[in-house]
This record gives C-alpha cells, structure tokens and sequence, in this order.
C-alpha cells in the first residue's frame, strides 16, 4: 500500500496517496470534478488553486493537475475568477500606448506590490510584463506573458483590480498582428494559390491509381 | 521530486555514454514493407480482440472498438429526461456545439456571414484539444514546398485512405489558414525578416510545420477565444448537448441541452447545426492512459450516428508515440512531437536508438511498442514501462538555449517534478493521442444528415487512417471556418418545420429488436475518476 499524506480539501481531510496530483487527489477522495478540471494537463488553466501548508504562512498558487500533493495541504480551488475583458475590433485598433490606456487603464493603478508575480502558476514575471505594458512596449510584453494559460490567479491577488492575463494577450494579438514583420513568402504562396497555380499538380495526383501514389511516396525526396 | 530508480540511472549512463556517437548519425527510414509488417504486428489498430460490430446504425456491420460500441448502442439520456420541445430556449441561425478551436472558427465564420450565433460547450470555450496541440501547424508557404508535396504527404502518412476532396482543401487552403490566424494577431515563429520558422513532423518531406514555440495550439486557442468574444457570440458553457433535434422534413434543428451543474435541460432551436465536439481519448481504449482533455467522449460521434450519419475510419486511432511514461503524475500527458522534430532519438536501456524519430506516429508508437514488449528494452515505470526520449540531444545539435526557447513547455511540466530535460532524458510511451476517423463529411463540411455540418476532430476522412502532425490543428482552421460559412449560408435558405425526437425512439426501438444495447448512458459527457471502491 502507497504511503499516504493528509489533505484538506475546502478545510476537510483526507488521507491520500503521495504520488497524487491535488486534481487526481480530489477524485481518489470522490469528488467527481465539473468545473476546475479541463486539459488537466497544464494548458488551459482551468484548475487554479490556493493552498497552503499547515503551519506555514506563505499561500501558494498552482494548477492542481501539475502539483503533487503534500502532508498538511490546505487547499481551495478557484474555477472560475470575473477577469475583466474589454471588447475591440483587432481590424481598427492600432499598437500605441493609447490603446491600453483606454481599453485597461487599471494597469496605471499598479502598485508595484508584486502579488501577481508571486502567484502566478507558470512561474512568470507578471508584474514586469504589466510595466511593459504601461509603456506599450507589446513586444516585450508578449515575450514575457507567452506562456500565461490566463488562470486568473494574478488577477485574483491584485489590489489594483487588473485583469492581468487580458492585458498580456491583447499585447499579444497586437504584435503577432502588426509589430511582426510580414512573412512575404505566405502572402506570395496565398496568391498563387488563389491564382490556381497547384491546382493541375493536385488534380493529377487525384487522378493517379494507387501503385503510381505509392511509387511517389515511397521515392519522394525528403528534405534535410 | 522524481527521481529515477536504480535500473533507470544504470541505463541513464548507457545514453549518456553512446549519446555523443549517436548525434549526428540519422537512423534510415524503414522500407513499406518493413512498416506494414511493424503495424500489422504491434499498433494497437490490429488487435482484433478489442473490436466488436456495430448492429444498429448507418455502420451496422462494422468494427468499432468495444469502449465506443457501448456508447454508440446505450441508452440515449434523452429518453430518461422530460424534454418539451415547444418550449423553445433558444432560437438561432446556427448553433455551435464544442468550444475548441474548429467550433470557435466556425462561430466566428458564421457570424461574420451575417448569422445569429449560438455557441455551446460542456465545458469552457478553450478547455479543448487545441489548447493542448503543442507541436504546430502544417502549410506549404515555402518556396520548396506545393500543396500538392503536402498532398502526397498527409496522403501516404494517411495509408492513402484520405478522402481525395477533403484532403485537396486541407492543403490548398493552408497558407491562407496560417494568413488568417496570423491577422487575427496569433504570433508565429518567425524570424527577423518575418519568414516563418518551420520544421519537419514525422511523414513530412519538407519543413512546414509551422509553430508558436510548443503553446502553438494555446495560442491559436486563446485568440480564436478572444475574437468570439470580440464579436459578441454568446457562449453557454458548462452545457453539454445531449441530443440532436430533427425537424419533421428529417433536417437537424437543433439540440437538447443539459446544464452539467444543475441539471436543467434546454432546447436549443437551429436553422443549421456545426457540430465541434472532438475526440474520445477519455474512453481510454484498450485501456491507454490520453493525452486528451477532460471533455473528449465521443458526444459528437454518438449524436451525430443516431441521427442518421456514417461514420468513416472510425475503427483507426492515433496513438502518439511520446506519452509521458514517468513521473506518475503526468502520466500519458503529452511529450510534443516537436521534441523529435528538432533531433532527440528515442533510445531503448542500452543505449541505443531504435528507430528514426520523424517515421510518421503509427509507425514510431508501434516500433516503441515493439522495443518493449517484443525485445524487452524499455524500462519499467510506477505506472507501466517507457523508453528514453533522448532531449539533451536538442541542445547539442542546435546550440545551448534552444529547448528553453522552442520547447518551454516540456521544460516546465518536467520541471515541475525536478527533471531538467536539458541534461537528462526522459521516459515516454504511447498515449491515446487522435481519433482519425469521424463523422464522413464532403467538401462543405457537412454530413449525410441535412443541416448537420462537422468540424475537427469529429469529423474523419481528411487524414485517412492516420494523422501527420500539425494537420489537425490545420484542419480545424480549414474544416471549422469552412464548416461556419457553409451553415451560416445554408441557414439563410431553410425554414425549420415542427421539432421532433421521434427518429431517437426509432433508434432505441432497433437496438431492442437487435438485442445490441449495453445499458450505458449515451453520450458519455464526462469520464469518471472516483476512487472505485468508494
């Protein structure tokens, strides 16, 4: 029998087995999870949660699919948290500072308490990556948040009421959109293709039988 | 932290000790003949134990594996559940069901067609598969490249089982995907002239595939999200659909609907209905740990063939070659292709690699299969057995920085248990990846049923009976948007007729007369992890 480690789940115990993740731990204790469980493999950040280890002060944050469980776990989950997220049109919107001052102007708000750091899941530098964006340095914010899984657990700890994970991606879409160069050999590719210039080489290959297609595939060169 | 047994740590060294005269030496690439014999021997596809036939149905008569068998002859929940049909909750143009990424595109074609959107999902619009395609995306954009050299790929990669109009558009229409998702802000690889950065995928014969470092799919999700919301589609989640509606003239028209908190059953009327509800790693066939989300049972395939469609290859699964074999914790999570795309071998105890890294997924699972149960050259884990992935290889060959900046993804998860996969390699064997089949869908995206249009990983043809790597992210790009327009424009032209289930009760009826059913309550919706002595 696997040794087994004590967990409060909301405040009440369980005895669980070691090697558990706190989601997997959740269901050994028969909870049948609906909400707070999705890609339960680290990127979709739907099963934020707090913790804390008894007798210890610091309250962590983690995704429960990617942390083991620990003697003396308190845990809460937090699925779902009302992150603020602005409507725009990617089309109209341009890459200036203006842009986050109206659409989250919270982010001037920042206090610099660095609580967003400290609890985020994917160990990132949020606090960094909100100055970022108060100077509509969007690239630096991009590469910064690209790993965000946008949780809400930031967001959660904020005094200042920012939506943390928002502001990173509309940093985001505006540079994947327009900070980016353009990639010249997919807007020549879309043309020809629009032009019809592959359509006979497709056509042919649909007209072929299927020793002749196993011929090509078997003798196709494979770039190095 | 994890660390590695004794027996693991004598054949760590092995690795370590050959890895240098390995690095740079490529394994040849098997022979047909050599594959088939492979597959037919050691995929899991071949074991005919695992199959039984369908009785009732539009495939009544062929083999699906058993765990689907069950649900696609179970008891509809629908019949157990007090529907009013009068009772109208909602009334659209086009109704959406799945929030990954095809229904996302989809919604977001529908509504800039001009369409009254609905999305439903059961659970939030993003928890989905796409989140999780680490690997990429695949167009031919490059100068060496065709669409039609993509053909031919996804098309012997496919067992030249894919069906010749749905894989002409997969490729035709790639480049413009790729154009697509990068307007709407997605931020590709690229360098500093803005050419993408693109790599190989087992089968593929030229450098296409291309990615947003190994969150490529979390990205496309997050912004295919992010621009629903911007359109203002409304989405219902946590809902899951429990049935499809049928109108009197026998067209779809929408849906019944379950609340999964509470309970409460909606109907949900439609002049057209995409159905996006992904695959069905959760079932776990043949008992494979998934790399599949929550969500993935198979919903759409069950609705979908009571309705009256046919499925196509669904009897085909993609088991990906490099499932997470140990630590326990994220066993069977998914170890991107990409890892292998940028040179790590896969290694057997002795040190020694086994089989070229870029076969295509069927033929790499069933040579890891083969290395472990055949030749007894995998190492036992807590949960199973793996072979080495050789990650450290990544660095040596592309220079120091390269996996912290491609592969950030695998250096979190593996980091998170201790493991630094730039110095040590790490253990993998197959996981329940990909449904290849689906529901059999033309060129629109639309299947045998009137008004039922299929997106994505419900929908099967495209990639015959075996997917390349980063087509199905393609796919649901291609499939998802083609599938919104087509509904959107179909809506336009059709009345809806009175509601009915009756074709449900007719169902039901024919399974009783064939004695087929199995009891179980269909769809699925969601899998259960209770402790089960509880």
């Amino acid at each position: 029998m696997e040794k087994t480690v004590n967990v409060w789940l909301f405040g009440k115990k369980y005895a669980v087995p070691e090697s558990l993740t706190i989601m997997k731990a959740m269901e050994y204790a028969g909870y049948r999870l609906v909400r707070g469980c999705g890609c339960r493999n680290g990127f979709c950040g739907a099963c934020a949660c707090f913790y804390r280890i008894a007798g210890k002060q610091e309250l962590k944050t983690c995704l429960a699919c990617q942390t083991q469980v620990e003697e003396g776990m308190f845990v809460a989950t937090l699925p779902f948290f009302p992150l603020v997220k602005q409507v725009y049109d990617i089309e109209k919107i341009k890459p200036t500072q203006q842009i986050m001052m109206q659409l989250y102007p919270e982010i001037y708000a920042c206090i610099g308490c660095n609580a967003c750091t400290k609890s985020c899941t994917q160990g990132l530098n949020v606090m960094q990556y909100i100055a970022y964006a108060q100077r509509g340095e969007y690239e630096k914010c991009a590469e910064e948040s690209f790993d965000c899984v946008m949780c809400g657990a930031c967001s959660s700890r904020c005094p200042a009421g920012i939506s943390h994970p928002q502001v990173a991606l509309l940093a985001r879409r505006l540079t994947g959109k327009y900070l980016t160069p353009e990639s010249e050999h997919l807007l020549r590719r879309v043309k020809e293709v629009e032009e019809g210039k592959f359509d006979d080489a497709i056509e042919a290959l649909k007209e072929k039988s299927l020793d002749e297609l196993k011929k090509l595939y078997n003798e196709r060169v494979i770039e190095k | 932290m994890y660390a590695y047994d004794e027996e693991q740590v004598k054949s760590l060294r092995k690795v370590e000790e050959t890895r240098a005269e390995r690095t740079g030496k490529e394994l040849r690439r098997l022979t047909a003949e050599e594959k088939d014999a492979l597959l037919s021997s050691y995929h899991p596809d071949y074991i005919r134990s695992a199959y039984t036939n369908l009785q009732v149905g539009a495939n009544a008569g062929a083999p699906v594996l058993k765990e689907l068998a069950s649900l696609l002859q179970g008891t509809p929940r629908v019949l157990n559940e007090r529907v009013n049909l009068d009772k109208i909750d909602y009334d659209v143009d086009v109704l959406v069901i799945g929030g990954g990424g095809a229904g996302a595109s989809a919604a977001i074609e529908a509504k800039r067609a001009g369409a009254d959107v609905l999305m439903v999902t059961k659970l939030r619009l993003g928890d989905a598969n796409t989140t999780m395609a680490e690997g990429g995306i695949q167009a031919a954009d490059k100068e060496n490249d065709s669409p039609a050299i993509h053909y031919l790929d996804a098309l012997g990669g496919g067992h030249f089982k894919n069906k010749k109009e749905l894989l002409e558009k997969l490729v035709t229409e790639a480049p413009e995907a790729i154009l697509w998702l990068n307007s709407l802000g997605v931020m590709f690889d690229k360098d500093k002239n803005g050419n993408m950065i693109t790599t190989h995928g087992g089968g593929t014969s030229r450098k296409r595939m291309h990615a947003c470092r190994d969150y490529s799919g979390s990205e496309i999700m997050r912004v295919l999200r992010d621009e629903t919301y911007n359109l203002g589609i409304p989405v219902v989640d946590f809902t899951s659909a429990i049935e499809l509606i049928k109108d009197t003239e026998g067209k779809v028209a929408g849906a019944v609907l379950k609340n999964m908190e509470t309970g409460e059953i909606l109907v949900a009327r439609a002049k057209c209905v995409v159905l996006a509800t992904g695959g069905a790693g959760r079932l776990h066939y043949q008992g494979f740990p998934t790399s599949n989300h929550y969500g993935a049972t198979a919903d759409g395939l069950v609705l979908a063939y009571r309705a009256g469609a046919k499925l196509l290859y669904p009897e085909t699964l993609q088991y990906h070659p490099t499932g997470v074999a140990a630590p326990t914790q994220i066993y069977g999570a998914l170890v991107t292709e990409k890892v292998r795309s940028l040179g790590a071998q896969l290694v057997g105890k002795d040190g020694v690699a086994f089989v070229n890294p870029l076969e295509t997924r069927d033929v790499t699972a069933s040579a890891i299969i083969r290395e472990c149960k055949e030749r007894k050259n995998g190492l036992k884990t807590a949960d199973g057995e793996g072979v080495w992935l050789d990650t450290p290889m990544i660095d040596i060959i592309h220079g120091e920085g390269t996996i912290e900046k491609r592969i950030p993804a695998m250096l979190r998860m593996f980091g998170k248990y201790g493991l630094d996969i730039r110095k040590t390699p790490i253990l993998v064997y197959p996981t329940l990846h990909y449904q290849n089949g689906g529901v059999d869908i033309n060129a629109s995206a639309e299947s045998g049923v009137k008004n039922l249009f299929v997106a994505g990983e419900a929908a099967g043809g495209i990639h015959g009976t075996n997917r390349l790597m980063g087509n199905s992210l393609l796919d649901i790009i291609v499939f998802g948007r083609t599938a919104g327009k087509n509904a959107a424009a179909r809506a336009k032209e059709t009345a809806v007729k009175p509601l009915t289930l009756s074709f449900v009760e007719q169902y039901a009826e024919e399974m009783q007369k064939a004695g087929c059913e199995s009891g179980e309550l269909s769809p699925r919706l969601l899998p259960d992890y209770r402790r089960k002595d509880m």
